[in-house]
């Protein structure tokens, strides 16, 4: 287990959400669910991030800082779409300025279903996330994109 | 005079989970004033009507927010009802008036925490949301749902709740007030929070009036405004006080959000005494035909429906009035003057839903 799978940090995108969804993710920080006990913290700060939770669709006006917020956090980077919004645009997907899921902008990683989706499932779409952004670092590692970094050691 | 500078608010904020863009002109520290851009959420399905039966659209309504979606789908519902001319069970108003109001309770628990938040106290938001999850795990009991709840249909509601389960909640209520009691007296009487609050984004009563601010914005500037005064669903049979508070801070809408906790749990408990056995729901045909205004408290005020039906499925528009939406306007007066550091609070005082307001 890495630095990275002890404490991931997440950030938190509402794309074009109901909140409910969101909602839910803060509810899975709080103590009932509290993922903090995993070393999981909830930043504002893209730079600081290692998994981009994004919840809702994609419309014209959200395209760009969805972009931003994901050009910024630092490789490796894992990103979990929660809420069938995400993934489809769900029950607004043919309203007018719905593009569809937030796939059409970004690559994703995690899908995480339901409306809204639970607080269970989005715990469990971020440890799956944590096994991905494993195999990525171990393969920024192999093809020396990480500098001098050797795998195992503390940064 | 000294250079004015503008400092971006949003989209992305730590502060906000949601999208809206503040532009901050600054003279110092001091805000001069506010730009506010919208549209970050906007999905457009006020058009979807034409697109979904009426019976159908009922959960599009519900998804316009997912803190207060019973309101939304129940006002919705009452829309078409009154259309219709359908005659809604007493027991189906009654449930639906329990169900709003643990809305309320749970959407002003989570107002509480994310305020709390705001001004940097970590331990109170944790403390307000795990009270919050009494509330959901009522909901989840008896809808199936935590957030979006899905109950309400028109005609009526889906789901009845038992006697025995509503005699048992109303002993886990006394539960729920002692640890909201516990919260609350935090926030009114905690001096450093008290101090973070008091004098920080004042509005008076006449330009909170006239700037068109909507529940406990406006109330906390002393303009007794509540939508259940009007008496729709059973809201008539009981007795609803409508809480007040004059100073028109930060402090005061925190007031009033904290006193209506407990003025929740009051209308429950007076609800589950008068409710009458019967029926939840009435077999509905036709289609609507005609247009109505539906009116009802939210849990960040007035919320208004307008619905049109030329006699088939499909309604022909549905236009969506949130409370948030008219409270941008005193929040913008509220800003002007204030310093940047107070800007989270404030923002945040007015409990803005931006996926309400842009839908």
């Amino acid at each position: 287990m890495t630095y990275l799978q002890k404490s991931p940090w997440i950030v938190h995108y509402n794309a074009s959400s109901c909140n409910g969804c969101d909602i839910e993710i803060l509810a899975a920080l709080t103590p009932v669910f509290d993922v903090e006990r995993f070393g999981i913290v909830n930043t504002g700060n893209p730079k600081h991030a290692d998994i981009l939770l994004c919840t809702g669709s994609v419309n014209e006006r959200n395209k760009v800082p969805l972009k931003n917020v994901y050009d910024m956090i630092p490789e490796p980077k894992v990103v979990v779409a929660i809420g069938i919004c995400a993934a489809s645009g769900g029950i607004f997907r043919e309203c007018y300025n719905v593009q569809g899921g937030i796939d059409k902008i970004i690559p994703v990683d995690v899908w995480v279903p339901g409306c809204a989706a639970r607080p269970e499932s989005i715990i469990d779409g971020v440890v799956t996330a944590l096994g991905i952004l494993e195999q990525k670092r171990a393969k920024m590692l192999e093809k020396g994109s990480a500098g001098s970094i050797k795998a195992g050691e503390a940064v | 005079m000294s250079k004015q500078i503008i400092v971006p608010f949003g989209p992305q904020h730590p502060v906000l989970p949601e999208p809206i863009h503040l532009d901050l002109v600054l003279e110092d520290e001091t805000v001069v004033d506010v730009i506010p851009s919208i549209g970050y959420i906007h999905r457009g399905f006020e058009k979807l009507v034409e697109k979904r039966e009426f019976t159908e659209y009922v959960y599009v309504a519900e998804r316009t927010c997912g803190i207060c979606s019973f309101v939304h789908g129940a006002t919705y519902c009452e829309g078409i009802e009154q259309i219709m001319k359908i005659d809604v069970p007493e027991r189906a108003q009654y449930l639906r008036v329990i169900w709003s109001e643990f809305s309320r309770l749970h959407s002003h628990l989570l107002w509480l925490g994310c305020f709390a938040d705001s001004f940097g106290f970590e331990n109170l938001f944790m403390g307000a949301w795990k009270t919050r999850e009494r509330v959901l795990d009522f909901m989840e009991e008896t809808t199936g749902g935590r957030v979006i709840q899905g109950t309400s249909k028109i005609g009526g509601v889906r789901r009845d709740i038992s006697s025995e389960r509503l005699d048992k909640m109303v002993k886990d209520l006394d539960i729920l007030d002692q640890e909201m009691k516990e919260l609350t007296t935090v926030f009114l009487h905690d001096d450093s929070v008290r101090h973070r609050l008091r004098n920080v984004g004042v509005i008076s009563r006449e330009d909170a009036y006239h700037l068109g601010a909507v529940g406990p914005t406006a109330r906390g500037s002393g303009v007794a405004i509540d939508m259940r005064k009007l008496g729709y669903g059973a809201y008539d049979r009981l007795n609803v006080p409508v809480i007040t508070d004059s100073c028109g801070d930060c402090l005061s809408r925190c007031t009033v959000r904290a006193k209506e906790l407990f003025t929740s749990t009051d209308l429950i408990r007076q609800a589950v005494s008068k409710i009458p056995d019967g029926p939840v729901e009435v077999k509905v045909t036709g289609a609507p035909d005609g247009e109505y205004f539906t009116r009802a408290e939210q849990p960040r005020g007035e919320l208004v429906h307008y619905l049109k039906g030329n006699g088939s499925k499909f309604l022909v528009r549905s236009r969506i009035r949130t409370p948030t939406l008219t409270n941008i306007p005193p929040l913008i007066k509220m800003l002007q003057g204030c310093e940047l550091a107070d800007v989270p609070v404030i923002v945040l005082s007015i409990d803005p839903c931006i996926s309400c307001t842009e839908r």
